[in-house]
């Protein structure tokens, strides 16, 4: 993975979480509202219930994502999440199963999302060698004193009656 | 002309467009010398501002020197050094002798719009919508002033562009976000948003007095000039934003809080950012309002809350019990430029600040749809524009 960990920083990383995010409160509210019609293209008639469960985990950690200060833990539980679909998926994906080529497609997508979570989670730990790469604009005060000795400079009592009219 | 336009959401070019022509007698033809992008034209490159018409001349804050007079302009002669305020004022108007310049009756030239819209007109600005006049605005080699007897400000030749460019818009927005606080030496004024007229409204509290300055923001180099000019910041990525600011102020709140924002805000760690770009993505509101929230339950009582951020149209969820409970003061409308200008220059001239500093990137004219990008994205320390025809 040495070469994928130079692929994203952390503002794109940033970036990505949003959109995962998203994605998987869009993913979890079709398993939450529409679980019948995921299970029977997955020939998984019978387990609505635990799609529907999925569902909610996937709305949980988007809403995690979005709304968290700190996005890292919440995308790391979707790569949890990801191997949980895999182990859901994998049994599927018997050649008896009439929607093997279905089932096959959703762990294709499934394993890209993964990837795409773990290059998340990995471009988020790199926070620090974001701050140290971005510009530095400690000497722009405008000020030709310290901001202390400028402090009050405007403070002249037409200015103070002008401010209450 | 070469001027910057506006074809839709994210869609700025760099079009050929015809010269402007004298259509008034008070009017006057600049030819540009410097312009900025200001963070408000951020909103309507982001398709968030109604009122846009494809082919419109962005731009509002610029600079440049008299190539043609009206005949009843007997303010301006050709060769005149100006900056022109981005509102278009007309002098007389009630509210003008009143230095109410941003809501001048006369100069909005769409004011039946304006009236269905807000109740009643605001003045005319340059390249801001057809709510406010459609007037082509300043990115561009050439503009048309109207009303040019009454507002653009003559500037000595003492002084680089650079350093007066800015008088036309956001040095006066910052400065007015800060005297609409009625700043007291033993005031914290909280400032949302490390954008220009944040940048702005941190100097002109701490010249105005404040005891203490804090720029609230999440963009490590806009925070790094916040704390440049005096501000103790805070990144509400790494920390409670009503935490800090309680530990800060002995518990009771800062007095005084503004909002350089507007109706972008974004913010991680809250749970009302995300049901605001929910409900904005549904169309059920136009304006995401956190950094309004987060000032109304932050402030300490009968404290003020100043807003130069631009607001657009409706906002929802604003804890307006607390708000009145708490006894707050709001304070907001555009910037009334011309009621400041004149002081505002002779504090630059005298040297108690250079407002230049907030430049971090400047190019040509042609480059500028670039620059949009860069600057929406906060890209390689964007803070601040400046284009040159």
């Amino acid at each position: 993975m040495t070469r994928m960990k130079t692929m994203l920083g952390y503002a794109g990383a940033k970036r990505l979480a949003r959109g995962l995010g998203w994605f998987s409160i869009a993913l979890g509210a079709l398993e939450l509202l529409a679980p019948r019609r995921v299970g029977d293209a997955l020939g998984m008639q019978h387990e609505s219930g635990a799609i529907q469960a999925y569902g909610a985990r996937e709305i949980a950690s988007g809403i995690g994502i979005l709304a968290a200060r700190d996005p890292t833990p919440w995308i790391w539980a979707r790569v949890i999440g990801d191997a949980l679909d895999l182990a859901t998926l994998a049994p599927n994906a018997d050649p008896r199963n009439p929607q093997r080529p279905y089932v096959l497609m959703a762990i294709g997508a499934v394993a890209g999302v993964a990837l795409l979570d773990y290059l998340c989670a990995d471009g988020l730990a790199r926070k620090e060698d974001d701050h140290r790469s971005r510009r530095d604009y400690a000497d722009r005060s405008g000020f030709p004193q310290s901001p202390n000795a400028m402090r009050g400079a405007a403070r002249e009592p037409e200015m103070v009656s002008t401010a209450r009219h | 002309m070469k001027a910057l336009c506006w074809h839709g959401k994210e869609d700025i070019r760099c079009d050929s467009v015809p010269d402007p022509r004298i259509e008034e007698p008070r009017d006057a033809i600049i030819r540009m010398t410097s312009c900025a992008i200001c963070g408000s034209d951020l909103h309507l490159y982001d398709g968030f501002m109604p009122g846009m018409k494809s082919g419109d001349i962005m731009g509002h804050e610029f600079m440049g020197e008299v190539v043609e007079v009206g005949s009843g302009n007997k303010k301006l002669k050709v060769g005149d050094r100006v900056v022109v305020p981005f509102t278009i004022v007309c002098g007389d108007c009630d509210q003008c002798r009143r230095s109410n310049f941003s809501v001048c009756e006369r100069t909005n030239r769409n004011k039946d719009l304006a009236d269905k819209a807000f109740g009643h007109t605001t003045a005319g600005l340059f390249g801001y919508t057809h709510l406010t006049g459609g007037y082509p605005g300043g990115q561009a080699e050439y503009v048309r002033v109207p009303y040019a007897d009454v507002g653009p400000v003559k500037v000595p030749s003492t002084l680089t562009d650079e350093q007066v460019l800015f008088l036309g818009d956001i040095f006066p927005t910052g400065w007015q976000a800060a005297i609409q606080c009625d700043i007291e030496p033993t005031d914290t004024v909280a400032i949302w948003g490390a954008g220009p007229v944040g940048q702005m409204a941190v100097r002109s509290a701490v010249l105005l007095g404040a005891r203490q300055v804090i720029m609230i923001d999440n963009v490590p180099e806009r925070l790094s000039m916040a704390a440049a000019g005096g501000a103790i910041t805070i990144n509400f990525d790494e920390e409670s934003v009503v935490e800090r600011l309680n530990d800060l102020t002995g518990g009771k709140g800062p007095e005084k809080c503004i909002d350089a924002v507007g109706m972008e805000a974004h913010a991680s760690g809250s749970v009302d950012s995300l049901y605001d770009r929910a409900k904005q993505a549904l169309m059920l509101e136009t304006d995401r309002p956190h950094v309004l929230r987060e000032m109304i339950y932050v402030c300490r009582p009968a404290g003020v809350l100043s807003i130069p951020g631009v607001y657009g149209g409706l906002i929802d969820k604003i804890p307006f019990g607390a708000l009145m409970n708490k006894g707050l003061t709001i304070r907001t409308g555009q910037t009334h430029v011309n009621k400041w200008t004149d002081d505002l220059l002779r504090r630059i001239e005298e040297g108690e600040i250079d407002p230049s500093f907030v430049i971090t990137h400047t190019a040509r004219l042609e480059d500028g749809p670039e620059f949009y990008k860069t600057f929406r994205d906060k890209k390689d320390g964007c803070i601040k524009v400046v284009l040159k025809p």
